[in-house]
């Protein structure tokens, strides 16, 4: 094989781009603070598969882009922990966790 | 030859995965539905990591983001959301503008990427990538490695002290 595939960087990048626009679509849109939530994780995961692709392909060896890939799954991980503990406050607190009417701290 | 067409069929045998489970995540009014199309989704960028020679990288996600992640956002959605009632509007009323913009971004980045030239390199992927992450992480990578492990607890406290009853 060696690097002749037919699949280059490019190609990788351009599902990364189309994964982080599905993903910013959802956190435009969506009522749910899950669901926004969960649009996020597809942005932080198309972050990362572009990484691995540099990684793969610009710097084989160093590797340096998929040691950033695995702190942001471990930034990700950290972050849906405190957000849904958010979540969890803000349903007891208003009895929803529909975004769009949760506006109290907006000016 | 049939080495690379048999790349390229898994590519866009996952790429039709990834997509089709990110729309399906982002679309679905039934919100468990969209857990577990992010949980597929999950599994197929977990494969394309596979593809991409990054073996260590496809089992954390396997772990962490399937395991723990998408559990958690099971357990969210199961704590908070009456499922029964998928009849209610699940988007909100900018959803057209929005699609305007992710559009724009879309054939922005098209655009960008479309003859750029990166710095490719030739040369085969490394095989044994697990054991020079590890070297990486305990030598190079010490300081990040420790600012992350001090976040994990930090989050965990702040999980437990947020969402604890006063």
């Amino acid at each position: 094989m060696a690097g002749q595939t037919a699949i280059g960087l490019n190609h990788y990048l351009m599902l990364s781009g189309i994964l982080f626009t599905i993903g910013m679509f959802g956190v435009l849109t969506r009522r749910n603070a899950i669901a926004v939530l969960m649009s996020t994780e597809l942005m932080f995961n198309a972050a990362n598969i572009a990484l691995v692709a540099f990684s793969r392909f610009v710097t084989p060896a160093a590797l340096t882009g998929q040691m950033i890939a695995m702190f942001i799954i471990v930034v990700a991980a950290a972050e849906a922990t405190v957000a849904l503990a958010i979540v969890l406050l803000i349903y007891r607190s208003f009895k929803g966790i529909n975004v769009d009417r949760i506006n109290f701290m907006k000016w | 030859m049939t080495d690379v067409s048999l790349t390229s069929v898994t590519f866009y045998i996952l790429s039709f995965c990834i997509i089709a489970g990110g729309i399906f995540t982002v679309s679905s009014r039934n919100l468990f539905h969209s857990a577990v199309f992010l949980v597929f989704t999950l599994f197929s960028v977990a494969g394309m990591f596979v593809m991409l020679n990054a073996y260590l990288l496809a089992a954390i996600q396997v772990l962490i983001y399937v395991g723990a992640v998408a559990m958690l956002m099971i357990f969210g959605v199961m704590l908070t959301t009456q499922l029964t009632n998928v009849r209610l509007r699940h988007v909100n009323e900018q959803a057209w503008p929005a699609l305007a913009v992710c559009g724009f971004f879309l054939a922005f980045i098209v655009y960008g990427l479309w003859d750029t030239p990166f710095q490719v390199v030739k040369a085969d992927a490394p095989v044994n990538t697990s054991h020079a992450l590890g070297t990486l992480l305990m030598t190079k990578y010490v300081l990040p490695f420790e600012v992350v492990s001090l976040l994990l607890l930090a989050a965990l406290v702040g999980a437990v002290v947020i969402a604890k009853k006063d």
